[in-house]
């Protein structure tokens, strides 16, 4: 899934890249907090970790065979910010010593393989695992979270690429195609996922980081047979809220800076979609004479603010499913 | 894995990392840039890649086996001319989207011009060496050492994942499809053990010397600015050629 | 005394409990072997000398300061330890950055730093590999650069942690040689017995957490039935020679 040079226009490139430095900017910041002094030697054995478990294909059906993107697993592993950093060397070291992604494509790459699936997977962990505290929910939590941040990451994907993709493929196929195949990958993650996580619990319970709730307290017998009870370090649930702000900040700007971007360069798609009139045809059929139908001015928007708009409404409506979920299991 | 890194003593493996780092980023920028139509200024990128390979000694057939990389998205752009809409032509008997065809031709030749360089970059230059331009070119300490440490353990982990490997097959297991994966995820949580506590030791190995949480910088290489006017060469004449085609 | 402990416990965060009170000292100039089946807790203990591992209860103490946070800098100046698998302490991408790591956070720079590299190197015989990258070394090599980087910070203790597992017999008798021509105190965890002969005049045995014989290397060798106990054996065809004074 390494994008390599010229998937996208320069512009979306270099606005996911901007993206990408902002947030590993943050997750250095945050990663210490996670890590403390040993973020270098840690988060680079986890990132030679990644590096080699990207390696393990598992087969899918006959023929194909999917490998494993490491991010959900991370972040549930080693925390989320320590993941985004993890992930993201991992995607340089691959682009600049091996040549596999582009150099240019870097920013995409790491929006796609280090902050959506481990800021998506993290998000849905902790829902699930706040639902019911113990080792059942962790492997459950697991194995949901990174099931859906592998189709998620494909849709950010495909929406990137209808919006500053090169080639000139139905937005309904490349959303369709993403999704369906990255359904089928995000089964075989979340497997992997949750095994793993399920297995490293049965052995180093405190290496897993989403799961530092399970710690308990330590009992301690001397040589005259006296105990000392030390308090286990247990730390309320931190707050989703920083951590959900976070993801909505950089959703946005994603979207203003990429759609301001793309509106300058009719490549690709909208192009096509324009000398052949299937904007009008297909896209538009639903929200006619709506002002953000086509991402574009239609309605006297700029297109910066319309892709703003779309995040905040599909923020919206997921924070609305999900509100009624966390209700529904609450009760 | 093996690096890509070819010992030599050409003048651009003597180039300062960061110049040279800085150069093919720039020159993968402006070929990403360059309109799709401008044909010959693709092929002129080419030939300017070609005459750094000679000047690099590096052999023209260790690149072009390297570019199999991107083999992935070459068969996905092969693909764009089938299933891209619009206006279609007859192309022996065949019915194409002549859009699909001009976005295959874009992502082929962007993508290709932009492997070739990074290859000839991770060829001609040490991975440390790389590092420490980066380090050079401001990138944030802490994730040079994070690369760092990857880069010393990688070959270490792999090795790791080798002999479960070996272990899982001696006992007559092949992964078929998707229910073998939990015996996959095991060595896979297994590796993460034995990698989180090699990282736990190395981090014991150095509060042991003295670590504080920054690692001693030591070496300061800065690059003369011939050795960036060398560099420049690169970008500037991609940037020629996109400006005069 | 350089190494002073006291009543030593410890338990993991897992909950496993290592050490159940543990007391020991060495004298400057002494060369000990701290023996002990698997799992007795010989790298718990070492862990604790210098302040890897805070004691649950008790105290350690190094040339009379005790190993406290406020002390760690001194502490791990003065004890140098070697760990078992030489790729976990070199983690630098050269063998000259490596030995300079600990040096240079004591604060050496320039030529006092590079001087220190190249001596501590000398003194192994690894000098000819000052610019290579630790994995193109052999095993035994690396374990000698292991022990270059600990002597490059001029440490009073020495603690080895298996120093001659995974060693073929040359470079055993090599890494032996070294040892003893070096003018510092040694602890050297071990399960090689004859290794402990031939090194160390004095032993202990660690066991279950708690320390179960202290005493000349030979006295303890040579008692079977206490070695037995421990699940220390001799290798085949191997005798010690009787201590004098007991015929």
């Amino acid at each position: 899934m390494h994008v390599p040079d010229g998937f996208f226009t320069a512009p979306v490139a270099i606005g996911a890249g901007v993206v990408a430095a902002a947030a590993v900017a943050v997750s250095l910041k945050r990663a210490k907090s996670e890590l403390d002094d040993r973020t270098a030697p840690m988060a680079g054995l986890v990132a030679a970790f990644i590096f080699a478990v990207q390696m393990l294909n598992f087969p899918i059906a006959a023929g194909t065979s999917g490998h494993l993107l490491g991010g959900a697993l991370a972040a549930i592993l080693v925390g989320p910010y320590t993941a985004v950093l993890c992930v993201s060397v991992v995607l340089a070291v691959q682009g600049f010593f091996f040549a596999d992604g582009g150099l240019t494509a870097l920013g995409i790459n790491i929006v796609l393989m280090a902050i959506i699936p481990s800021a998506i997977g993290w998000g849905i962990f902790q829902l699930v695992t706040r639902v019911a505290r113990n080792r059942a929910s962790v492997i459950a939590g697991s194995f949901v979270a990174a099931l859906i941040s592998v189709p998620i990451a494909a849709l950010t994907f495909a929406v990137l690429f209808v919006l500053g993709g090169t080639a000139p493929i139905e937005t309904g196929a490349v959303f369709a195609a993403m999704g369906g195949v990255h359904v089928l990958v995000g089964i075989g993650e979340g497997l992997i996922t949750a095994v793993t996580v399920s297995s490293v619990l049965a052995v180093r319970p405190d290496l897993v980081y989403g799961a530092r709730f399970l710690t308990k307290p330590l009992v301690l017998k001397t040589a005259t047979g006296e105990q000392v009870v030390e308090p286990a370090r247990q730390e309320a649930p931190k707050p989703l809220r920083p951590f959900l702000v976070g993801s909505v900040a950089v959703a946005l700007v994603l979207a203003g800076i990429v759609s301001f971007f793309a509106s300058s360069s009719p490549d690709g798609l909208e192009r096509v979609a324009e000398d052949e009139g299937f904007l009008g045809a297909a896209t538009d059929h639903a929200f006619g004479g709506f002002a953000l139908a086509d991402y574009g001015d239609v309605g006297g928007i700029p297109v910066g603010i319309a892709g703003v708009i779309g995040v905040v409404i599909t923020l919206l409506v997921g924070g609305a499913i999900l509100w009624s979920v966390r209700q529904k299991t609450a009760a | 894995m093996k690096g890509l890194y070819r010992p030599g003593d050409s003048p651009i493996h003597r180039l300062a990392p960061q110049c040279k780092l800085v150069a093919v980023v720039l020159f993968a920028v402006v070929v990403v840039a360059t309109p799709r139509e401008r044909f010959w200024a693709f092929f002129l990128y080419a030939l300017t890649l070609a005459a750094v390979t000679l000047l690099a000694r590096v052999p023209v057939g260790y690149v072009l086996k390297r570019l199999a990389v991107e083999l992935p998205f070459v068969v996905f752009a092969l693909a764009i001319p089938f299933i891209g809409v619009g206006e279609r032509i007859d192309v022996m008997g065949v019915s194409l989207s002549v859009a699909g065809l001009w976005a295959a031709w874009n992502i082929l030749a962007k993508a290709t011009l932009g492997v070739a360089a990074s290859i000839l970059l991770a060829a001609t230059t040490e991975p440390r060496a790389l590092l420490l331009g980066a380090q050079r070119l401001r990138v944030p300490q802490l994730l040079i050492q994070i690369a760092t440490f990857m880069l010393r353990y990688l070959e270490v982990i792999l090795d790791e994942m080798r002999r479960m490997k070996v272990a899982r097959e001696s006992r007559g297991f092949t992964p078929r499809d998707l229910r073998q994966a939990p015996v996959l995820a095991k060595s896979a949580g297994a590796l993460f053990i034995r990698s989180y506590e090699r990282g736990e030791r190395v981090h014991l190995a150095m509060l042991s010397r003295g670590y504080t949480g920054t690692m001693p910088t030591l070496r300061d290489d800065r690059a003369p600015k011939a050795q960036w006017a060398m560099a420049a060469v690169l970008p500037v004449v991609a940037s020629a050629v996109l400006f005069v085609s | 005394m350089t190494l002073d402990v006291r009543d030593l416990a410890y338990a993991y965060p897992d909950g496993t409990q290592a050490l159940f009170g543990v007391t020991l000292s060495i004298a400057r100039g002494e060369r000990v072997a701290l023996l002990g089946p698997n799992g007795a807790g010989k790298t718990t203990l070492v862990m604790h000398l210098n302040g890897i591992l805070t004691p649950g209860h008790g105290e350690v103490r190094v040339a009379g300061l005790p190993v406290t946070k406020e002390n760690l800098k001194e502490v791990r100046r003065r004890v140098g330890l070697i760990f078992q698998d030489p790729d976990d302490q070199l983690f630098m991408p050269t063998v000259r950055e490596d030995v300079a790591f600990g040096p240079a956070n004591m604060g050496l720079r320039g030529d006092d730093l590079d001087r220190a590299v190249v001596t501590a190197l000398e003194k192994v015989g690894m000098a000819d590999a000052i610019d290579r990258p630790p994995h193109h070394l052999s095993f035994g090599q690396r374990r000698r650069v292991a022990v270059a980087t600990v002597l490059a910070m001029d440490p009073e203790i020495l603690v080895l942690d298996e120093p001659s597992s995974n060693l073929d017999p040359a470079s055993r008798r090599e890494l032996a040689e070294i040892l003893k021509s070096l003018d510092v105190t040694v602890l050297m965890v071990t399960h090689d017995l004859p290794y402990a002969m031939e090194l160390c005049e004095r032993s202990v045995i660690l066991s279950g957490g708690v320390i179960a014989a202290d005493g000349p290397t030979r006295e303890i060798l040579a008692d079977g039935d206490l070695l037995a106990e421990h699940r220390l054996e001799l290798p085949y065809g191997f005798a010690v020679p009787s201590p004098p004074g007991r015929g």
